[in-house]
Order: structure tokens, then sequence, then C-alpha cells
């Protein structure tokens, strides 16, 4: 590389071609149709421009595409700065880029830019599949520049490919280290693009018919939860996530702001302990199951016992959490509260209006009016459905006296309007219910799937109390999870099935990105201070944390530094000594031991006198042996024969000095 | 003086003191490694890289960018390994005619079962040789220098280097084998016609062409007269021939530095006797030489041919009274 200006070999541009192709292949589901297109296009000149070594194109021709693909850009996002759209921008620049690329310089820069376009893949997927996709892209990258580095003779592909290999595994020891070691600092370190995290499914803050049996169909998980000791029964798992109060005849909606915590809750029975491993969603809730008894890091509990991070959570968040599965949350709640918890919109659901009133009149109690409420949609042909039929003006109306068929909103919502009808403070609580234990690695995955709603009420007496209309239409809802729940002719996909085989696979799989999630992805800034208190230093600085790094890297890379130049001062044993040893060591066992003093030809003569039926082969070993050692004429091919006969004696049977002894 | 101390820190780190002899082994105190201009380049896309894995945290960007980052500090050690222990041994050279290239043959040859893969051997950083060194197994490389002027020639310092595997690190040794070329004098160009033998040294006639008989073809030599080969016969595409002539052969030729025109500088007159040593070779002739402070006995062949051209080579030219004085 003194001379970097030296033309690239058409192997060397085929080979980049592969990784950039490698790299860049993942992205093309999210790229507009017409960068793709070019990508090829660009790819596909290089490749041929290569082949019949014609002349790369001009630098004007150049300049016009990338202006064109910077209006396409802008014409497509809006923008050109962006998550999106600077990555659909990188990646025609690489191909440009190709197209410039004349000199082993241009190559070196084209590695860069594919190491560093790998990451970019990471924002979109960190999963275990990406994870070893992207290994083997690195792998093919650091092939492609190896094969940059034979001046004389280009060994064959699978031995460079076998070279990086060799040099990415030898780097994994420090690779450790340092991932561990390395000072983490909580990101972002300046204001991500405006699309950095879109297109994420989860709850929304929001609820109207239809909102949450959409999510059914999402298998991605929303959380799992990993429990200190047996997980409660699935009838118990309800994981409290936005509070909605105020309804405006169609849709539920949570308090644009959330009031902190002002009260606490009577406590029944033992805390729970679990660790929630979120995913991102985007918004700032995290879950925890009714009611949470603690806060955890970085967020707060309103006065509904929702937890909110500080921030939208764009990655992955683990916490500890507590809770207590029976309480009593009967402290007065302010006067504002009850009004809210009270309030209908006026003019909407009249006939819901009507019934309410109705059955209240009827009822002793309270308690008795809920009860005749659920008893209602238990006896009165109501169905759970995932597919609801559509409603209208009035949903709660339409839902409770003509199509009587709906989803978890539907019931959760119309309860909450009787109950509000007849004068019962109602709140709806989103969430998610249930959720899949993985018996491979003993946690819970709840899915989107899982999401769900019930209501809370308050009675004077009780407080606020969790009613969930959804189970006394199908009880199997709350008791085995929403599979087992919908009709047969609603199957869901596959995913959700119970062939035993296939769950179990399913399950490993999970449990297998569980681990990864929580080992790799998850291992965050708090998480490293938490290690370091394990391994005794309880207020890591920045600057002990270096020193541990520099000192575990330093030694690494003794160790490595041992490995690798051990090969300098291992030789590999002469193969015609070791071939005569072995010729040696078998006449011995066969009772002819050659003398220190004794020269391969006068060895030669007495075995063949002692052993005369192997005189043939001896004198042949013998021969060659001392052509090869002494003789000015040997051939290469003479090695191969002195092994082939060496073997040959080695492998006839030499019982016959024991024969001729006992004659 | 600033040179002066650069060229003293220079001495004294790199080594550069007298030439060495024998075969020289590259141990670790002779090599040197900095990171080569792609590798500065390769952690400028490393920062930018840690960066972006800050800023969005991807904890995927951290393994990738500590990989590449273990990688690069491990490629110090691969490239280092590539010269290491690497032994070096000058061949014997061949004599060459100064003008043309004077060929340094050095063989190298690796310790232990590692293949060695592109090591540059370069002197002036603009023509570089590279040689690929399999473990177990010698290979021999040719520096050509040129060689300017008559003498000993020696290849002085010559740098051993290497990028090999990924490129990001540039290792290399200096080495100053003591070795030499011996370079004759430049061979007079054109035609010039041998001295007449015997008693009528020391006159400017000359033999002429036509007072000999063509006795036949035999190969070219470097050094025969243009004159001399038989062009038709290259024309008709048998190589390059070279005419012979019977007539002085069986006469004792003198060569003598007398015999040069005075009016011609030393080096010149040198490269005059150099023609005539390789005419009359050539020719078959029988020759002698003289110069000042040296007189070898009419000899013929190529061994003969040798000694004087040696003599010729390694002539003390400063001493113009010498040739003077030996008249």
């Amino acid at each position: 590389m003194l001379t970097p200006t030296d033309k690239l070999h058409p192997r060397h541009v085929g080979r980049l071609l592969l990784a950039v192709v490698m790299v860049a292949a993942p992205h093309v589901e999210r790229l507009p149709w017409w960068t793709t297109t070019l990508g090829i296009m660009l790819i596909v000149w290089r490749a041929h421009s290569a082949h019949f070594d014609l002349e790369l194109p001009r630098k004007w021709l150049l300049v016009l595409i990338v202006v064109g693909t910077m209006g396409g850009i802008y014409i497509t996002y809006g923008r050109i700065l962006g998550r999106d759209s600077g990555i659909t921008l990188l990646i025609i620049m690489l191909g440009l880029k190709l197209l410039e690329m004349a000199t082993l310089r241009d190559a070196m820069i084209m590695i860069f830019l594919s190491y560093f376009l790998v990451i970019t893949n990471f924002l979109y997927s960190q999963s275990i599949l990406t994870a070893i996709y992207m290994l083997c892209a690195v792998w093919v990258i650091t092939a492609a520049m190896i094969g940059f580095q034979y001046r004389v003779r280009q060994p064959g592909y699978l031995s460079q490919l076998r070279t990086a290999g060799e040099i990415l595994l030898q780097a994994v020891p420090l690779m450790v280290v340092l991932f561990v070691l390395f000072p983490r600092v909580q990101g972002p370190l300046w204001g991500m693009p405006q699309d950095a995290n879109a297109g994420i499914t989860g709850l929304s803050d929001e609820m109207s018919p239809g909102s949450v049996s959409q999510l059914i169909l999402s298998d991605a998980i929303a959380f799992r939860v990993a429990f200190e000791s047996q997980i409660p029964n699935s009838n118990q798992l309800y994981w409290r996530g936005p509070v909605l109060w105020d309804f405006d005849g169609v849709r539920w909606t949570a308090p644009r702001l959330p009031a902190p915590l002002q009260h606490e809750y009577l406590p029944l029975g033992v805390s729970i302990n679990y660790t929630v491993t979120v995913e991102p969603h985007s918004r700032r809730w995290l879950f925890a199951l009714d009611l949470p008894a603690r806060t955890p890091p970085r967020s707060i509990m309103t006065n509904d016992f929702q937890l909110l991070a500080q921030a939208e959570l764009n990655t992955r968040i683990r916490y500890d959490m507590s809770s207590y599965l029976s309480y009593r949350d009967n402290a007065a709640p302010a006067r504002y509260e009850l009004r809210r918890a009270l309030a209908l919109p006026s003019g909407t659901n009249p006939r819901s209006a009507a019934l309410a009133a109705q059955m209240m009149r009827s009822s002793s109690s309270e308690r008795d009016y809920v009860s005749t409420v659920l008893a209602m949609f238990r006896s009165q042909n109501y169905s759970y459905t995932t597919t609801p039929p559509p409603l209208y003006e009035n949903p709660v109306d339409e839902f409770l006296f003509s199509t009587r068929a709906g989803f978890c909103e539907h019931y959760a919502s119309a309860f909450a309007v009787l109950m509000r009808a007849a004068g019962v403070p109602a709140r709806i609580v989103t969430g998610y219910q249930g959720g899949e234990i993985n018996t491979v690695g003993n946690y819970l995955t709840v899915r989107q799937a899982d999401a769900h709603a019930w209501v809370e009420i308050w009675l004077k007496d009780e407080g606020w109390i969790r009613v969930d209309p959804t189970a006394a239409v199908s009880p199997a809802r709350v008791e085995s999870g929403v599979a087992s729940a919908i009709p047969e002719s609603e199957a869901l996909p596959i995913l959700r099935g119970d062939h035993p085989w296939l769950r179990n696979a399913r399950m490993t799989w999970d449990s297998l990105a569980n681990s990864w999630n929580q080992m790799v992805l998850g291992y965050t800034p708090d998480r490293q201070r938490q290690l370091m208190r394990q391994i005794g230093i309880d207020d890591a600085t920045w600057r002990s944390m270096v020193m541990l790094m520099l000192i575990a890297a330093g030694i690494v890379t003794l160790v490595l530094t041992a490995y690798l130049l051990r090969r300098l001062h291992v030789t590999r044993p002469d193969p015609v000594i070791a071939a005569y040893a072995r010729f040696c060591a078998n006449l011995e066992r066969r009772g002819v031991e050659r003398h220190r003093s004794e020269g391969p030809d006068a060895f030669c003569r007495r075995a063949c006198a002692a052993v005369p039926e192997l005189a043939p082969s001896i004198n042949t070993i013998s021969n060659v042996y001392i052509r090869l050692r002494y003789g000015s004429d040997a051939q290469p091919a003479d090695v191969l024969t002195l092994q082939r006969e060496v073997n040959l004696l080695r492998g006839r049977k030499y019982a016959r000095p024991a024969r001729r002894a006992a004659a | 003086m600033l040179t002066a101390l650069k060229n003293h820190l220079n001495t004294w780190l790199f080594r550069l003191g007298e030439p060495e002899s024998g075969s020289i082994v590259l141990v670790q105190r002779r090599i040197f490694i900095l990171p080569s201009r792609h590798g500065v380049l390769f952690v400028c896309a490393l920062l930018l890289m840690l960066t972006g894995a800050i800023n969005y945290n991807l904890n995927l960007g951290f393994v990738l960018t500590f990989l590449l980052t273990a990688m690069g500090v491990n490629s110090i050690l691969h490239t280092f390994r590539n010269l290491s222990k690497l032994r070096i041994s000058p061949e014997r050279t061949q004599p060459v005619f100064a003008g043309v290239d004077a060929q340094f043959p050095l063989t190298f040859e690796g310790a232990g079962t590692l293949d060695r893969y592109s090591v540059g051997i370069t002197r002036d950083k603009k023509t570089v040789i590279y040689a690929d060194v399999p473990a177990g197994q010698s290979s021999t490389v040719t520096v050509d220098i040129p060689a300017l002027q008559r003498g000993l020639l020696r290849p002085g310092r010559v740098t051993l280097f290497t990028y090999y595997p990924i490129g990001l690190c540039y290792a290399w040794a200096y080495i100053n084998p003591e070795v030499t070329c011996l370079v004759y004098p430049r061979p007079e160009p054109g035609v010039i016609p041998l001295p007449l033998p015997d008693e009528q040294q020391g006159q400017d006639s000359a033999l002429g062409l036509g007072n000999d008989d063509f006795a036949g073809l035999r190969s070219y030599h470097p050094g025969d007269s243009p004159r001399h080969i038989a062009w038709k016969a290259a024309a008709r595409g048998q190589g390059l021939l070279t005419k012979q002539f019977i007539g002085l052969a069986d006469r004792q030729l003198w060569l003598d530095w007398t015999a040069t025109p005075e009016t011609l500088g030393i080096e010149d007159r040198l490269s005059r006797l150099t023609r005539w040593i390789c005419d009359a070779h050539a020719a078959g002739i029988t020759f002698g030489l003289r110069i000042p402070g040296l007189t070898l006995p009419p000899a013929s062949g190529s061994a003969q041919r040798d000694r004087c051209l040696e003599a010729l080579a390694l002539f003390q030219g400063d001493s113009e009274n010498n040739a003077h004085a030996d008249r």
C-alpha cells in the first residue's frame, strides 16, 4: 500500500460488491422502490465495468445522480437528514462511490463505509438473527479487506475467509472486555431525528371500538416478566397500563396531565416481586401488576397507579417491581376525580342511559347493580369475538342492544357507561391480561395480542375495585388467555396454536431471545453500575472504569500475544526425519534396535539380516532416506515415497520374531 | 544542526550503523510499527460508530465497534508477527558493468510454522518488490540497484515492510547487509580497434578490421561490439550472434594503460580498456593487462577476462601521477 493508487483487480471489486450487497440488502424493505432500483443499477454497472475492464463513468454524471437522489429523497421523505432518509442517502452514496472506486484507497474507504452501514441496520433490529446475519456481513467485509493485502499470490477466497474468521475470532475476547467495561453513557447525546422510532405498535392512550382488537393479530412481544417466586394464576395477571377517564361518546381518552400519586392504598397479603423487561413502544408508560407497590428509577406513579417513565421508551427497559395482588384502595378520592369518573357526554348512547337507570332502580345496592349488569352480559346472548361488527354513532347503544358481539374494549366501554349512567364512578384501565409462561426459561411473555381493557369502579365502602366485564362473557379469556377464548372459526395465526413441538420450539427460541435481550441488549449504563457493585466497586467513577478496562484489556492482549507469537517458535518436524524415526521405532518393536552411533546404511544391512522377509522394504526406505538426507538428487516425490513405504512396513504384522524366538 | 540531530536520532533509534555481515534476523528490537494512513481513517470511522452507538443506545453497535477495535488492536500483533524472526541472507552477487542494474538477491526464511505474506522490499519507497515467505520455505528476491560507477557497490539501507493482514498497520525494519557487487567500468561505446599486439604498442595505429579473417559466429555476449554483431543473421531471426575473426588469436596482446590516449580522463581510459578486454575475450585472443601498479600476464578465457575487469573495477583512480610515473 505504498501504492494506494494501485488499480483494483476485478476480483477485489467482486468481493467488495458482495459485501456491499450484504449490508445493504436488509434495508431494501424500508427503501423507496426507486432507491432500490437505482442501487441495483449502480452495482450492476460497477460489476459490468469491472468484468470488462471498462472506464468508470465521468465525475459530472455522478454529481448529476447525487443531485437527483437528494431531490428524490426530499420528495419521498420531506427531509434530507433523518434516520430513514439519511440511510437512503448513505446507500446511494455507497453505490456511487462504487462507481468512482478505481484504486485501493477508494476500496478501503468502501470497506469502512460498509462497516458503518452494518451499524445502521441495528437501528431497525437488534435481534439474534440480525446479529448473526450482520456478523456474516462483517466477515465478508473483513475478508475483502484482507484480500487487498496479498501482493504476490492471492490465496483462494475460502482461505481468505478463514484468515478473516481467525482474525475476527481472536478479536472476541478483547471485544467482550470493552463491551463490559467501557464506561457507558446514557444516550442520546443529541436529539434524535424525529422519525427515529417510527412504526412501533402497542397500546395507545385512547380506546375506541376496535382499537384493542386490532392488536390481537400482533404477535409482537410487549414485555417479559421474570418472577422471583411462583408465577401467579392467569386471572390475577392484570398488567396495568394507561387509565382512561374521559369519554366523548365513542372514544375513551387518558387525561393529558396525569396527577401524581397523592394517596396510599392498603396492601392485603404479601407483595410479589418480579422483573419486567419492556420492549420499546415509544410511549412513556411502564407496566406492573395491579397494584404496583413501588416506582422504578426515573419514573413516576400517577394517582391512578399508572407508571410513567420520564422519557419515552425508545429502548428496551428493565426494572424490578413489586405489587400487591390484593389491596384496598379506599382513600376518599378528590371531588374532581369523582366528577370526572361520572361524566358522560349528554345526548350520546341514550338507550344505555335509560337501561342503566332502570336496572339501578331495581337494584338494592350499587354492588347489586354491578352484579345485575354482569349477569345481563352473561345471560343475554352476548358473545366474545375478535371480529366485532362495526359500530357507528352511539357505539354503546348499538353494541348493547343490537350487535351484542364484541371484544374486551366493547364490554369495558359499555360497562363503564352503564356504571356512570347509574351514578357509579367508573374508569377504564387498559393494559395486558395474562401472558404465556415460557417453561424453558421460566418467565412470562406478554404479547400485544394479550392487550386487554377492564373497568375500575368506585364503591363507597370498598374504594376503587376492579371489574372485568369480559370475564363475565368469556371466563376463558382471563383463565387461559385469548387464544382459547375466541371461537374456532376465528383461529389466530399459527404461532398461537398448540402443536406441542411447535410450542416448545417457539418457547425455546423466545427464551433464547430473552437471554439475548437481558444480557446483550439490556446491558445499559445502569446494569453496568450494578455489575460494578457486584464485583466490589461501589461508586465506579469514569476513571476507575477506564483503569479496570485497560488492565483487563492488557491481560487479554498479553494472552493473545503469547498465542500469536507461539507460532514463531514451534517448528514443524522435518517429515523425512519423522518418517525415518517411525521406521526405526517399528524395527525396534520387531527386535532390531538402531544404535546411537549406527549410520542408516549400516543399520539397513543389519536390519535386513535380522528380518530378511522385510529386506526389500527396509532397503527401499533406507535408500530413499539416504538420498533425501545426504544425496543431491532427491526429488520432492521421494518424501511421499518414504512416508508411504514406512506406513506399509508398519502395517505388516510383526509376530515373526516372537515365533522365531519360540522356535 | 537540526539535521545532524535528526541523523543522530535516526542512527540510534533505527540502529543505522555499519553494514551487518551474514544473515540478519529481524528480532523484536528491529521492527517498528505505526498505524498506516488507512489505520488512522479506520480509527475515525470507529469513533463515528461509537458515537452512533451511544446516541441511539445500540448495544449491537457497541459490539460491532468494539469487535472492530479489537481487530485493529490485534492487527498490530499480526502485522508485527509477519516480519518477526524473518531471516534475511544476502546471496552472492554477479559482477555487472556500470550503467546497468546490479542485482542483489536476498533470501528470506521465516521461523516457526507461520506463512508470511506480502513482505515488501524497497530502497527508495518508489520501486517495491513483494515476497511471500511460506512456512518452512525460503524465497529469494532480487533487489535491483542501478550501478552508476565502477567499484564495489553496496545496497545500503533496505527497508522491509508489511501491511499484512488488514492494512491498518505499517510495520517496517531497516537492514543494511554487508554484501557488495563488483561493478566493472562501463565499456566504451562504439568501435574501438584493439591495439596492435607485441612491440607495436604505444602507437595509435591499430589493426584494421579488413586484415582479419572471418572465422565464424558465436552467440552474443554483453560487451561485444555492435559492429561485430551479425545483423543479417539477426534479421533472419537467428538471434544475436557475434562475428569472430582470426588473425590476432595466436599473438599475444598487451592491453596497456599507456596505449590509451592521455587526453581521456581516467574513467574513460578504463572504459576503453574494458572495451578492449571484452572485444579481445570475445575474439578469443590471449591478452595481458598492464595498468599502473598491476600487471596481469597474458592468458585467455573468461577467468582472465574477469580478473582483468575486476582489476579495472577496483583501480585506484585518484592517483593520476601513478599513471605517469609508471610509464
